[in-house]
């Protein structure tokens, strides 16, 4: 009769669906014609070309990074495929001309493209393996003179400030995983918010994967102009799968003076079976640069999808008084792994940053938290709180946490808080004893813990936040 | 109501419970007290349904139910409420969300409409003023930083809220001041009636001097060694456990 945490993780997965659609791929493997292939499937000018070629230049010579605490087989990246693309209307003008097929995926997926069917005020960029499908709301942020729309389009019409912010923030010979997404990236989504405009709808892209054998290379370049404010969400999701699949990803966000961008992640890719078999890898650079004096950048993330994460959103404090933040709640559950936190880097004077993150791990879940905060010699006076808590359910799970502090300005002020708890046997059992069912109570708790969070989330988003958790959990006791 | 038959109950190989044996009806206030170690709190697990004790022989029936089957949300929801000695802390859980999905649990159990929000905050609003308890306290999460005196109000706000059928005190009592035992009295008192009943569990005769008992009984290794009237409590306040 006891509260059976070895029951965790029997919850299907809802998302993992594979869509018929004649799909385009080209042939695996990663070499320069695979990258000149790409590029002249997306009409891409020979600068970005270039571009490319130098990234797969610089990735050759890289070694893949090996100090997370994570454990996988080794990647074949020559028995990958880099590009897939739905065969129908590669550039849709309206909904009637998308693939039927693919807007019923989104359907599923509950996330409609019809613009009256939406939540109201968020616009819509959809991903669908490596080309993004339809964009919504277009027009009416264009009124404000906000850019929205997929990278590849954005290359082809404002090409001028995609070349001057391209790897700009993570250049491309950053990391292993950021030069190989430089070097192959398909999709993604470009925004460009203009001085003082304050974006009037939420921004998100949905990210799908569908295709098998297959990576998402996802591109994704955001631009706050001076006194302008966006706020943006992505949520991914990928088929049920025996074979694991590379998702590479990299996000560069600047700010300028006054600007704020607060960016969220929903990440709910297919995590695997039982026996840990399948799910998504995924290996992800997000940073951002607060460039223009007080402007703030502020990283929301739920993790509760893929098999394996390794994810540091971080935040670059150039500008005097800037500010950055990041909110994390990653949960892993069954053989999930995942190696997530973030990079405080403070650069200019009177800058501040707030780190919270949550990790829950259950069944046999490993959930590592990974962070720096350093402090350059010129940031004087600045600030850095940061709370870092860990919460286990059942004992066949780990949590780890691995905080760095590099203090160079003898004026900064750091605060650091650290804890590890069990869910509670006496918790469950007051709750319990109230009448909710163990799940229930397994749910209300681990909620209650990601609260401070979750708060950070736009609203109808935070709804939706709790929700996954509880779905995520689902099975947890029994 | 209940009726609880030579009841052995072991944590760890240990046995606490020993034989034990007692019988509430409907609109009873019965008392147990006894010294420490004596097996009172583990009697109020036990009812509730905590699994860390296993219930090795003896029946427990309530209201013709065998409860030794019933998982403790299912206990919660024929009617049974234990207020906790040490009510738990759940951060970040607002202490009136708990009680509406409490309330509404039950209520679906039940096959009962569960109730709106606006509808709860009215009933919540009511029982808040009649204990004198300050609403701020609804939004605080659940006993996270409350204070000793507060954690016991909430048990017995609670209470009122889910008005079960028995309701087992376990030393709601201690820690409070004699202003804040007054207020727990007055949630009890208000609500005894012909339908419900109460276990009191207590060291002091004290409360008893607020909740008046039908019944009073010592309990001492594990089994209850002697039953009687309000005038026992009494007794033992003057000469101890001594005698037993």
């Amino acid at each position: 009769m006891s509260v059976d945490f070895e029951k965790l993780a029997q919850e299907e997965y809802k998302y993992g669906f594979v869509t018929d659609v004649e799909q385009e791929i080209v042939p695996k493997g990663l070499n320069e014609d695979t990258i000149r292939l790409i590029s002249s499937k997306k009409n891409e000018p020979e600068w970005l070309l270039e571009w490319r070629l130098g990234a797969y230049e610089r990735w050759k010579k890289m070694n893949e990074p090996r100090w997370a605490f994570l454990r996988y087989p080794k990647i074949d990246f020559n028995d990958i495929s880099y590009y897939a693309a739905p065969k129908s209307n590669p550039r849709p003008k309206s909904l009637d001309e998308i693939d039927p097929e693919i807007k019923e995926t989104y359907d599923k997926l509950g996330i409609p493209l019809e613009e009256q069917k939406m939540l109201a005020g968020v616009a819509v960029d959809a991903v669908f393996d490596s080309v993004s499908v339809f964009t919504t709301f277009k027009e009416k942020l264009a009124e404000e003179g906000v850019i929205f729309c997929s990278i590849s389009e954005a290359v082809e019409e404002h090409p001028g400030l995609v070349r001057k912010y391209l790897g700009s923030v993570v250049p491309r010979g950053d990391n292993f995983y950021a030069a190989l997404n430089s070097a192959v990236f398909t999709d993604g989504s470009f925004v460009y918010v203009p001085k003082g405009v304050r974006c009037p709808m939420e921004l998100s892209t949905y990210f799908r994967i569908n295709a098998e054998n297959t990576g998402q290379f996802e591109r994704t370049l955001i631009i706050a102009e001076e006194g302008s404010y966006v706020s943006y969400l992505e949520g991914c999701t990928a088929p049920q799968r025996d074979d694991s699949q590379l998702h590479a990803a990299v996000v560069e966000l600047i700010a300028h003076d006054d600007a704020t961008i607060k960016y969220s992640t929903i990440q709910n890719w297919y995590p695997g079976d039982k026996q840990g078999k399948g799910g998504i890898y995924n290996f992800v650079t997000k940073r951002g640069r607060c460039v223009g004096r007080a402007s703030r950048i502020s990283w929301t993330q739920v993790e509760t999808g893929s098999a394996i994460t390794w994810k540091y959103p971080s935040c670059v404090l150039e500008g005097d008084n800037s500010v950055g933040e990041f909110y994390s709640v990653a949960l892993t559950n069954r053989l999930q792994q995942a190696d997530t936190g973030t990079k405080m880097v403070h650069v200019g004077k009177n800058t501040s940053s707030t780190i919270i993150s949550k990790g829950i791990s259950a069944g046999e879940g490993q959930n590592i938290y990974r962070g720096l905060v350093e402090i350059g010699k010129n940031a004087e006076k600045a600030r850095n709180y940061t709370q870092c808590d860990s919460m286990l359910i059942g004992d066949r799970c780990g949590a780890h946490t691995f905080p760095y502090i590099e203090v160079k300005n003898s004026t900064a002020h750091m605060e650091h808080e650290a804890s590890t708890s069990k869910i509670g046997e006496d918790q469950m059992f007051y709750c319990r004893q109230r009448g909710l069912s163990a799940e229930d109570a397994v749910s209300l708790i681990v909620n209650g813990f990601c609260k401070e969070v979750f708060k950070e989330l736009p609203f109808e988003f935070a709804v939706e936040a709790e929700k996954l958790l509880s779905v995520s959990l689902e099975g947890s006791v029994g | 109501m209940l009726e609880v038959r030579n009841l052995h109950v072991q944590v760890d190989d240990k046995e606490i419970l020993k034989g034990l044996n007692i019988t509430v009806a409907p609109g009873e206030v019965h008392s147990i007290m006894g010294p420490n170690g004596s097996g009172k709190s583990t009697l109020a697990q036990v009812l509730a349904g905590k699994e860390t004790y296993e219930v090795t022989e003896g029946e427990i029936t309530f209201q013709g139910k065998d409860l030794i089957d019933l998982e403790p949300e299912e206990r919660a929801c024929e009617g049974i409420f234990l207020a906790f000695q040490y009510p738990v802390e759940i951060p970040g859980v607002a202490n009136t969300y708990l009680l509406r999905e409490a309330l509404n649990a039950k209520r679906e159990y039940w096959n009962e409409k569960p109730l709106k929000h606006v509808e709860f905050a009215k009933l919540a609003r009511e029982k808040m003023r009649e204990l004198g308890i300050d609403e701020d306290l609804l939004k605080r999460s659940v006993n996270t930083g409350f204070s000793g005196g507060e954690k016991k109000r909430n048990e017995v706000f609670q209470m009122q809220i889910l008005e079960p059928r028995l309701s087992v005190l376990d030393e709601t009592d201690s820690g409070l001041d004699i202003d804040a035992l007054k207020i727990v009295a007055n949630g009890v008192n208000s609500m005894r009636g012909t339908e419900r009943s109460f276990i009191v569990i207590t060291h002091y005769q004290r409360l008893l001097n607020y909740i008046v008992p039908d019944f009073v009984h010592v309990m001492v290794d594990g089994k209850i060694v002697k039953s009687g009237g309000k005038e026992l409590a009494q007794e033992l306040e003057e000469k101890g456990y001594a005698g037993f």
